[in-house]
């Protein structure tokens, strides 16, 4: 009931304006504002957006919308202001502001576009916030409090809290009213409704409530002398600590006027160069000037007989600044404010820090399960057959452009996704026994030679998706389903594209297991692996043994390049950026064994974005870091984490 | 003695004399000494030729005689390339900065003189402090020390390390793979003070050699790397020769029984590995003058992996097929990539070789290890009558090195 | 052996050299080398370049050469191999003897020619944007300096987007290194504080870019506006836009402006995500200019209707157009002569305006800020008048001492503290 009668006082409110505002005419004030909106900066588009947004017009609003959606135009001709609707290329439809008259069909060369930046777009959104508060579309009103929590103003807080009253769904209303605590810790006026607001947000993760105290908390250090008594001091600072370097503490001194600057080496070195006479200056001759010590003789020189300011050889600007007392103080002057907000920040912080840890430990097992799902095929040649395939890259990269291709032709994300991850593993799997059959099963005594010739292989394959494909990165789009990510709150969140590497890493590893522990196939690859000839005569086909292990193999690392296509890209070259981290989880985590891969791809994983952690303004030394770690660990534990004992190590 | 070190190794004077030859045709035939019918770019692709020729011996001697496949050999090249390059860069810049802080009214400190030097070298992405790692990089006898001695070290930890703790096989070639991408990695970043991505660049102009051209200079280097690959050739022959090369080899076709004959395996590798290391570096510092500029994409893996690949083309295990490997791939190599071989008209699909020579030679190199494992130098067995089983590897006798009775008599 | 070399020595002596054809048989030709990797990594780039230099040629051609001599094109392949790129520049110059080169694309592969074409008194027109901090008597560059392209970038973001807070990512290499560097300084000029800028180097390719994402998000939470200055470059941008768009972060909370991301980069992506992100160039695709109508056709018509134009291609258009007027201005093609009559050229930009090449051997071109469309075109939505390239930065304390005059003071890197020459070749 309450709504209703607010509804209609509304409505009665609108048309009361409008009929006042008749005689007014949009196009007016548009016109008047002509060389701002014209301009389209930012910095001087501020009181056409007002005039507009206080004209009171009914299409005040429309206006507003379109020009924020680029739907404003303007006619060269006489440089009246439409919005516009396409025809064709050429042809573009007028509409008057009032109303939404058609004018007339108009050749686009006679028209011209006003394009706001996203800076007028942000300053628009917050013009129309009066508009769309109580906007029935519920979409419209969520924009508002979007528009708010980017581009907050002291003149919102009054129309929110009028309208969280009637609002009726739930959701906005829950939004709308933290956003009003939000603008009252930035904009009110009385303290105790502010404290309580801040209060409010105690162990709040939301970005917003950060970006809402951490100004309340801005500060400056400054002399103790310069302020006056009320001033919020946060705490003493000591010249010289972490917080202000000595050569910052002087110059503020200096700046105060409260002590003299020294002359700098080189201002006195200038100093010497316009003193020079006869070749020498102080006493010392200019060619002997080449030592810092001959400097500062002849400057002391001329220092006492006056000639350049004086300069004190013994002078220390820690000296200096010892008796002098600096403060750190707030910006903002009332105390129970900044106390209020430093107690709750602070339970934010401990908050923010969990869920940090936690975040870097999720990106740690996503990097570690893209590790894993890279090297679990390698985990098979190379960890149970003892093959090494240089290829191994080359195959998840042919899985990658299978994905492409087969993108190209269904169109639909979902269904191809589907299709690819079959039709991937079948192609890599042939590739993987056609280079079985032709060439490894002539080298499985020399394993060095497979390294090799595998490398050729894998160096022609790179070359021939280059001929066919070009160097170009290639698209690779994941279905809608998987975009996005999965939000925790603003600080814990991951991407859905990597809970899904995340699980089909955890399948792999147990159709693995399954396939080793459970069926024909994996006891004879077990066998064959470990006695061939015994094998052999208990009737199992080595031969047909090892062809299908290193197929699955490679049949699992072109499902791998699907997956690892869809969150990265598809290049020539993306073989060759997994092969050597894939060697060194299996490595690391000893040869032969499943475990030891996932502990392996778990540690490298963990260990890189720690390195990243500790240092992470340089990626690139992460990487280098983590290899040496690596080659230091491989030294004191050649057989990895998990060593087979016993016969099956071998040699 | 010396007569009997021939004997055993009747291709070094054949060696000798046709590297002789052919240094002294080109000069003949060079723009500053002769004729002028060899472009001096065409002198320096041959006197990098020369040096790619020597790294090649380096890498024979470790994986052809020593069974040790390192993939990080042109890691030591590149080192080699990047301590010469410190101070032909240095002293380089040094002679402009002194001349231009010559006009100042006041003489330069040395510190002065060093911070200008420096900020000319990294310009505004460094700081004009030196790295320590720049800290002989005025001097050309300390920087040529250096040439030796930092790839020497890095060989020598990294060897000392990886064969105390008995890694073979393919695992060591993985992990010296990744002592290659850990160092190019590490070469790539700005902060290590060797100018990141950029490199050293200008190392084709000799400090204070202004006024010499780049013809007589590209001569000189042609002569110096023809001298230092003889050298070298000289030095692998001779170690190769005597019991030291019977050790090595025996360390090669089985290192548990050598162990077991009471010969330190280890120290045979480890002197191996590092003397081979220090070869690879004397051809870096000698190749990057001539290239003009050394950077990290020179050390990639994928240039080690290609050393191993011209020297299983070559012929491993014979001093003169690495050097034919190296020579007619690399050589091959720019022939097809430059351009000038001629496209084949398929009538369906026009195969460029620009694009289709990295496939001829993946495959090449697959049939070269699959059918000739003795490579183009094999070649060289059909005149002497050397004949050796041929089983694509299947295993016949007790263990893969040996010889069946029948073959044995052929 | 010494016969093996003798043949590859005379087949590489016969380089094979692209014909261009021309409309008229003059008995005299005019070599033009064009020095653009044509295989490896850069060759996707390159090629482009090449090819719009085919096209260039043969339409001068068509209306009658240089000097009434027909243009001929050398075409070497350096194979984004650094090193092979002062090789093939040296071969260029000696072997062929060309008049003027256009060519390279990266940093380090100029870097890898300076000193041959400063040795033996080359031409070479540099069309990409680069790091400045240079100034080579014998190199024109015609793509952007910082100046024409980071700096009026970061104006935008804080007159026009009001960003407070800046994360400066890019690529371990030199362009974003200096770029980064000369933009921390200026940001600091301007009043931002140094804690206020978050600077982060990832390697070339870089996939995993969660952790970064994260890290620019979390710089939001002291109420700042935070924007993203991207000089990340090549395929690791792939990876990066695809983070960002799962993260689900909108060009209005947090704006990314690119310097190295155009409309060729753009085609191995999904756009619809990244609607409203922007990027600065001197030229874009979607310029509407009569000019540029007709070399979008010219150029469709040559390689095929889903071809795209970009900035390094305009740049080599004004740049040969430049090189023919100055060479016809001057009678000869001879290098000293031609690189006089440069100063001062005057052409039409394909946006519109003029490009004038300055005494310090850098474009005056107007610069240009796009916001990503669903199309991947760009929107162009600002424009501002022609900027004279700067070769060395302002915003450095050790470089804003230093200028370049080669038309009066015959220096590229000129003191004016000193008021002396530090060095006449460049330092490489």
């Amino acid at each position: 009931m309450i709504r209703f009668l607010s509804v209609v006082f509304m409505l009665i409110m609108t048309l009361g304006l409008a009929a006042q505002a008749q005689d007014a005419n949009i196009q007016d004030v548009l016109q008047e504002h002509r060389e701002a909106i014209e301009k389209s900066s930012r910095k001087t588009i501020a009181p056409a957006i007002d005039a507009i947004a206080a004209s009171g017009l009914p299409s005040a609003q429309t206006v507003l919308q379109k020009w924020q959606s680029k739907d404003m135009w303007q006619r060269k001709s006489d440089g009246q202001f439409f919005y516009a609707e396409k025809v064709d290329s050429k042809t573009y439809t007028i509409f008057a502001f009032e109303g939404g008259t058609p004018l007339g069909d108009i050749a686009k060369a006679d028209l011209d576009q006003l394009k706001p930046n996203s800076g007028i777009r942000a300053m628009i959104g917050a013009a129309l916030v009066q508009f769309q508060l109580n906007d029935p579309d519920p979409v419209r009103r969520q924009e508002a409090i979007l528009a708010i929590q980017r581009d907050g103003e002291a003149s919102h807080l009054a129309p929110l809290r009028a309208s969280i009253a009637s609002e009726a769904d739930p959701d906005i209303k829950a939004l709308k009213e933290v956003t009003e605590r939000l603008l009252t810790i930035s904009y009110d006026t009385d303290d105790a409704a502010r404290v309580t607001a801040i209060q409010g947000f105690n162990g709040a993760l939301s970005l917003e409530a950060r970006a809402a105290l951490n100004p309340v908390l801005s500060t400056k250090i400054t002399l103790k002398d310069s302020l006056p008594e009320t001033a919020n001091i946060k705490r003493k600072i000591i010249a010289g600590s972490d917080a202000l370097s000595v050569s910052d503490a002087f110059d503020m001194l200096v700046a105060s006027g409260v002590t003299q600057a020294q002359p700098t080496v080189s201002e006195r070195k200038d100093a010497l160069a316009a003193n020079i006479v006869d070749g020498k200056v102080g006493g010392v001759a200019v060619a002997d000037l080449n030592t810092q010590d001959a400097r500062d003789r002849a400057y002391q020189t001329l220092a006492e007989a006056g000639t350049v300011p004086a300069w004190d050889a013994g002078f220390s600007e820690a000296d200096a600044v010892k008796s002098a007392a600096f403060v750190e103080v707030y910006d903002e002057s009332s105390k129970a404010v900044t106390d209020a907000a430093e107690a709750t920040l602070k339970t934010i912080d401990r908050a923010v820090g969990l869920n940090q840890t936690l975040d870097l430990a999720l990106d740690g097992l996503s990097l570690a399960s893209i590790y894993f799902l890279a090297a679990i095929g390698l985990a098979i040649t190379f960890g149970v057959m003892g093959v090494i395939n240089m290829a191994h890259g080359e195959f998840i990269m042919m899985g990658a452009y299978t994905g492409y291709v087969v993108q190209q032709i269904i169109p639909d994300y979902t269904l191809s996704i589907i299709v690819a991850i079959p039709a991937a593993f079948m192609v890599t799997f042939a590739a993987g026994v056609a280079m079985e059959r032709l060439i490894i099963r002539w080298l499985y005594n020399r394993p060095l030679e497979t390294l090799l010739a595998s490398f050729g292989v894998a160096i022609a394959l790179q070359q021939i998706a280059k001929n066919i494909f070009g160097t170009q990165a290639r698209p690779l789009t994941s279905p809608a389903w998987l975009d996005g990510a999965l939000v925790f709150n603003d600080v814990l969140a991951i991407s859905y594209i990597r809970i899904a590497i995340f699980v089909l890493a955890g399948i792999f590893l147990a159709v693995f297991l399954f396939i080793m522990k459970k069926t024909r196939l994996g006891l004879e690859t077990r066998a064959v692996t470990q006695n061939p000839r015994m094998a052999a005569s208990m009737g199992i086909n080595p031969d047909r043994v090892n062809m299908l292990t290193f197929g699955l193999g490679s049949g699992i690392a072109g499902i791998a390049g699907v997956a690892i296509g869809l969150y990265a890209k598809v290049t020539s070259e993306m073989g060759a950026d997994y092969i050597v981290q894939s060697f060194m989880t299996v490595v690391v985590g000893g040869v032969g064994n499943i475990w030891g891969t996932l502990l392996g791809a778990l540690g490298i994983g963990f260990l890189q974005k720690g390195i990243e952690w500790l240092n992470p303004s340089n990626t690139l030394a992460a990487q280098t870091y983590m290899i040496v770690f690596i080659i230091i660990f491989i030294q004191f534990r050649p057989k990895g984490i998990i060593a087979l004992k016993g016969r099956a190590a071998g040699d | 003695m010396k007569n009997s070190f021939f004997m055993k190794n009747p291709s070094l004077l054949v060696f000798l004399g046709l590297l002789a030859l052919f240094t002294l045709g080109v000069t003949l035939m060079s723009e500053a000494y002769g004729s002028g019918l060899v472009s001096t770019s065409f002198v320096k692709t041959l006197g990098k030729t020369l040096c790619l020729a020597l790294v090649a011996i380096a890498m024979d001697l470790v994986w052809g005689y020593t069974g040790i496949l390192s993939l990080g050999h042109f890691a030591f090249f590149g080192v080699g390339g990047y301590m010469i390059g410190m101070w032909l860069m240095y002293a380089r810049t040094e002679i402009i900065v002194v001349n231009s802080m010559a006009s100042a009214p006041i003489p330069p400190t040395a510190s002065e003189l060093s911070d200008a030097i420096g900020s000319q070298i990294f310009g505004v992405v460094g700081s004009s402090d030196f790295p320590a790692i720049w800290m002989f990089a005025d001097s050309l006898v300390l920087q040529l020390f250096m040439v030796v001695l930092v790839p020497g070290l890095v060989a020598l930890v990294f060897g000392w390390l990886a064969f105390r703790s008995r890694v073979t096989g393919v695992y060591l070639s993985i992990l010296t793979q990744a002592m290659t991408l850990a160092l190019s990695l590490y070469l790539f970043q700005n902060d290590s003070g060797l100018r990141g991505n950029n490199g050293l660049s200008g190392l084709q102009n000799l400090p204070g050699a202004d006024n010499i051209p780049q013809s007589v200079i590209s001569i000189w280097f042609l002569w110096g790397s023809a001298l230092a690959l003889a050298l070298t050739y000289i030095a692998t022959s001779f170690v190769v020769s005597g019991k030291f090369g019977s050790v090595i080899r025996g360390i090669r076709d089985d290192e548990a029984r050598v162990r077991f004959l009471g010969y330190s395996v280890e120290g045979y590798k480890l002197f191996v590995f590092v003397l081979t290391a220090i070869m690879a570096a004397i051809g870096g510092a000698l190749y990057y003058p001539q290239a003009g500029i050394i950077n990290p994409a020179e050390i990639a893996p994928i240039a080690s992996i290609y050393l191993a690949v011209w020297v299983a083309i070559g012929g491993r295990g014979r001093i003169y097929g690495a050097v034919i490997g190296a020579v007619v791939v690399s050589l091959v190599s720019t022939w097809f990539t430059g351009g000038q071989a001629p496209n084949i008209n398929l009538g369906f699909y026009v195969v460029k070789w620009v694009d289709w020579w990295q496939v001829l030679l993946g495959l090449s190199f697959v049939l070269v290890t699959l059918f000739a494992p003795k490579g183009i130098g094999g070649l060289v067995d059909l005149f002497t009558g050397r004949l050796a089983p041929s089983r694509k590897g299947a295993p016949l006798g007790p263990d893969a090195g040996s010889l069946r009775e029948e073959e044995a008599e052929k | 052996m010494t016969l093996n070399f003798k043949a590859t020595l005379a087949s590489a002596l016969f380089a094979t050299t692209a014909m261009a054809s021309g409309a008229l048989a003059a008995d005299c030709t005019t070599k033009v080398g064009v020095l653009h990797s044509l295989s490896g990594s850069m060759a996707i780039s390159e090629t482009t370049l090449k090819d719009v230099m085919l096209m260039l040629i043969d339409e001068q051609n068509a209306k009658g050469g240089v000097l009434g001599c027909e243009l001929e094109a050398v075409v070497v392949d350096p194979a984004s191999d650094w090193p092979l790129f002062a090789e093939k520049a040296r071969e260029l110059l000696t072997v062929h003897d060309v008049d003027v080169m256009f060519g390279n694309w990266t940093s380090v592969s100029r870097k890898s020619v300076l000193p041959v074409i400063e040795e033996l008194n080359g031409l070479l027109f540099y069309p990409v944007q680069y790091e400045g901090e240079e100034s080579s008597k014998n190199v024109f560059y015609t793509g952007a300096a910082p100046n024409q392209q980071a700096i009026p970038a970061t104006d935008y973001f804080l007159d026009e987007l009001g960003v407070e807070k800046f994360a400066l990512l890019g690529t371990d290499y030199v362009y974003p290194r200096t770029t980064n560097n000369i933009l921390e300084s200026y940001l600091k000029d301007k009043g931002i504080a140094a804690e206020d800028i978050f600077v982060n180097y990832t390697p070339f390719g870089h996939s995993d870019w969660s952790k970064i994402v994260a890290d620019v998000v979390a710089l939001g939470a002291d109420g700042k506006k935070v924007g993203v200055i991207s000089t990340i470059n090549g395929d690791a941008n792939i990876g990066f836009y695809k983070e960002l768009a799962s993260a689900g972060i909108s060009a209005d909370d947090i704006p990314v402006v690119a310097f190295s991301v155009g409309e060729e980069e753009l085609s191995g992506l999904d756009t619809s995500n990244l609607v409203g992100h922007l990027a600065a160039w001197n030229y874009f695709q979607s310029a509407e200019s009569e000019l540029n109508d007709e070399f979008i056709a010219a150029w469709k018509t040559r390689m095929g209707e889903e071809r795209v134009t970009n900035d390094p291609m305009e740049a080599h258009y004004i740049g040969f157009n430049m090189w023919v007027n100055a060479a016809e201005a001057a009678g000869t093609t001879d290098v000293d002569a031609v690189r006089t009559a440069m100063y001062g050229q005057e052409f039409p930009n394909l946006t519109g305006g003029t490009a004038v090449m300055g005494v310090n051997h850098h474009l005056a071109k107007p610069v240009l800020i796009g916001e990503i469309q669903a199309d991947g075109q760009f929107d162009i939505i600002s424009q501002t008048t022609e900027v004279p390239g700067d070769a060395w930065t302002d915003f450095l304390p050790e470089s804003a001492v230093l200028m370049s005059d080669w038309k009066d003071l015959g220096c590229g890197m000129y003191n004016t503290e000193t008021k002396t020459c530090v060095q006449l070749k460049s330092n490489y």
